[in-house]
């Protein structure tokens, strides 16, 4: 058993980049996921791994600096919330473009513009469909607990090395903030210089002696080139849509109905189901992990067994909800629900929405 | 002179100049007359000089140079625009024995990047920055650049800078200058063969200088011509230079070892 400790969500996930054996973090304050920062730089892991911790002066320079250090080799990782989110837009489609492995955590907070900093699960769109300009996909790991903003570190970079692609952990204000048990894993050596230059020979890390020099870039003035480079990222996603899809299941192999849910709402989701099976619904949830890859197979099957409806319980106007409706496919029927703005939804509402949207009608 | 005369000549004992190994075969994309072809030179020579060719990373830029990855026979990245301090800044800071720098154009640098600039200088990051400053923006067609002279014409100054409407040629050199982050700051030029071998001795100071681990940023303006951008022939582009911006960005060491000279 590893380590236990009673952490906040956002300490975890400092702690979890820490033993990950990242070897950089880049990141900028905003409420509410400061405490990362605070928590990396008060605990001197330049000391511990040798790890390097660095303020940078905007959401648009630490994505940069990820754009920069990724493209070395190492580790690197940012976090951040909602609208420091959008100053990094612009990177983040850099790095997809020069297929860069880095990890960016977005604690979510209510939107659009400066919102408040409540939890929110309004930035599904920005995180799964792209985000930037251009055709590309960030994987992003939906953690609901304290324990998964640790556990999800490591997975994340391990995806982000295997497919050379940027990782997005979305998590929400609530998950950041609460504090919870944690088992911590034990801490993974960071890699030597010599490692990454022997694992990663891509990496522009000063050119290999008697080889060829190493260009990162998303440029290419050749259309037909560009084309090719675009068919290239495409085989890729295909690939991570084929291997990466990862959910949970709670009580669907009898249920009539199914909520989707990820992070927050699925534990709001799974306090409904208690409250609707006392009262002799047939009902079960389906917890995203990947939201990128999403698992439209599944749902597609659960969809022909005979599930008679699902509802989408997010905290949003209605965004994951579309990718549901897609699996679906008009089959059955697919109903919304969340609160907006930062307000947290209760189980009681969930109940209710469950048998006015989709059980009543 | 006869041809065989020619081959006499044509010797290795006789050999004056060669290119250096470290500029790709690729013919330049650089309108002919432009100073950018030469400041790579003297970057890919003093890296070669230095010994350097397996310990560099450098960072494009975007503007007329972004493809200078192309020419560079080093490890390049190449950056979004503005944003190669921030890269910079990140490969040194997790590869501190290599040799880092960006090469940036005056919009790049100085507009649209500016905070990159400023925060790396502050922080002094143990990098080179070469500024190429030719007051206009060459690749997207001569617009107005954060560095054009008032009353100097582009395509969206088109009756001239208006300090008025438009604000003042910025000076972002003298001002990084006065950042305690900044350790060597210099302005040179590439037009003449004296101007050249001066850049050359700028430059090679400031990558001897991040050799020797020295406290802080080290910064080349490189005050170039943009005879396309400018609409002159290369040679009237180059006097207009010497007449116009020099005046208003004079040339010389601004910044030795720390302490401001200038």
């Amino acid at each position: 058993m590893g380590e236990l400790r009673l952490m906040k969500g956002n300490e975890a996930l400092a702690e979890a980049i820490i033993r990950a054996g990242a070897d950089g973090y880049f990141g900028y304050p905003i409420t509410p996921q400061s405490e990362v920062i605070e928590y990396l730089t008060a605990e001197k892991p330049q000391e511990r791994t040798g790890m390097v911790v660095l303020q940078a002066e905007s959401e648009v320079a630490s994505i940069n600096m990820l754009y920069g250090g990724g493209a070395t080799g190492k580790k690197v990782v940012t976090s951040s919330s909602s609208p420091g989110i959008s100053l990094m837009q612009e990177g983040l489609s850099y790095i997809a473009g020069a297929e860069i492995p880095v990890l960016v955590v977005n604690v979510v907070r209510g939107g659009p513009g400066l919102g408040d900093i409540q939890p929110a699960q309004s930035d599904y769109f920005q995180s799964t469909k792209g985000g930037g300009h251009g055709d590309y996909r960030l994987i992003v790991l939906a953690p609901s607990s304290v324990q998964e903003m640790s556990d999800f570190v490591p997975v994340a970079f391990d995806l982000a090395f295997k497919y050379r692609n940027p990782v997005m952990i979305l998590s929400d204000g609530a998950i950041g903030q609460m504090m919870e048990k944690v088992e911590l894993f034990d801490t993974i050596p960071r890699l030597t210089d010599e490692e990454v230059k022997e694992r990663y020979p891509w990496a522009t890390n000063g050119k290999p002696k008697g080889g060829e020099r190493r260009i990162i870039t998303s440029l290419d003035l050749d259309p037909a080139k560009m084309e090719e480079h675009n068919r290239h990222l495409q085989e890729k996603y295909r690939k991570i849509e084929e291997n990466e899809v990862r959910y949970e299941e709670f009580q669907c192999d009898d249920a009539e109905y199914i909520l989707v849910a990820y992070g927050s709402s699925a534990r709001i989701a799974q306090k409904a189901i208690q409250l609707l099976r006392e009262k002799g619904v047939k009902v079960g949830l389906l917890r995203l992990i990947t939201l990128w890859p999403f698992p439209y197979k599944r749902i597609e099957e659960l969809a022909a067994k005979g599930v008679k409806g699902f509802l989408a319980v997010e905290m949003s106007a209605g965004q994951m909800v579309e990718d549901v409706q897609l699996a679906v496919n008009g089959k059955v029927k697919v109903a919304h629900f969340g609160r907006l703005g930062g307000i947290v939804h209760s189980p009681e509402e969930v109940v209710e929405a469950l048998e006015q949207k989709i059980i009543g009608e | 002179m006869s041809e065989i005369a020619i081959k006499d000549i044509i010797k290795t004992e006789n050999l004056v100049y060669k290119k250096t190994k470290l500029m790709t075969d690729k013919p330049l994309s650089y309108c002919p007359g432009c100073g950018h072809g030469t400041a790579h030179r003297l970057i890919m020579e003093v890296i070669e000089e230095l010994g350097k060719e397996n310990d560099t990373i450098g960072i494009a830029p975007v503007g007329c140079s972004v493809l200078a990855y192309e020419f560079m026979n080093v490890d390049m990245q190449e950056a979004a625009h503005g944003r190669a301090p921030a890269l910079a800044t990140a490969i040194k800071r997790l590869w501190p024995d290599k040799v880092v720098f960006t090469y940036q154009g005056d919009g790049d640098l100085a507009a649209i990047g500016t905070a990159e600039t400023i925060h790396a200088c502050n922080r002094g990051e143990k990098i080179v920055i070469i500024f190429i400053n030719n007051g206009i923006y060459g690749m997207t067609g001569g617009q107005m650049a954060p560095t054009t002279l008032v009353g100097m014409k582009t395509s969206t100054s088109p009756y001239g800078r208006d300090v008025s409407l438009m604000g003042n040629p910025l000076k972002i050199t003298e001002l990084v200058a006065q950042l305690p982050g900044t350790y060597f700051v210099s302005r040179q030029a590439v037009h003449t063969p004296s101007a050249v071998r001066k850049a050359k001795k700028a430059i090679r100071k400031a990558f001897q200088n991040q050799l020797d681990d020295a406290p802080g940023i080290n910064f080349v303006e490189v005050v170039s011509n943009c005879n396309s951008g400018w609409k002159m022939t290369p040679v009237d582009s180059n006097i207009w230079m010497e007449e116009n911006m020099f005046p208003y960005y004079p040339l010389g060491d601004i910044k030795v070892d720390g302490e401001i000279i200038k």
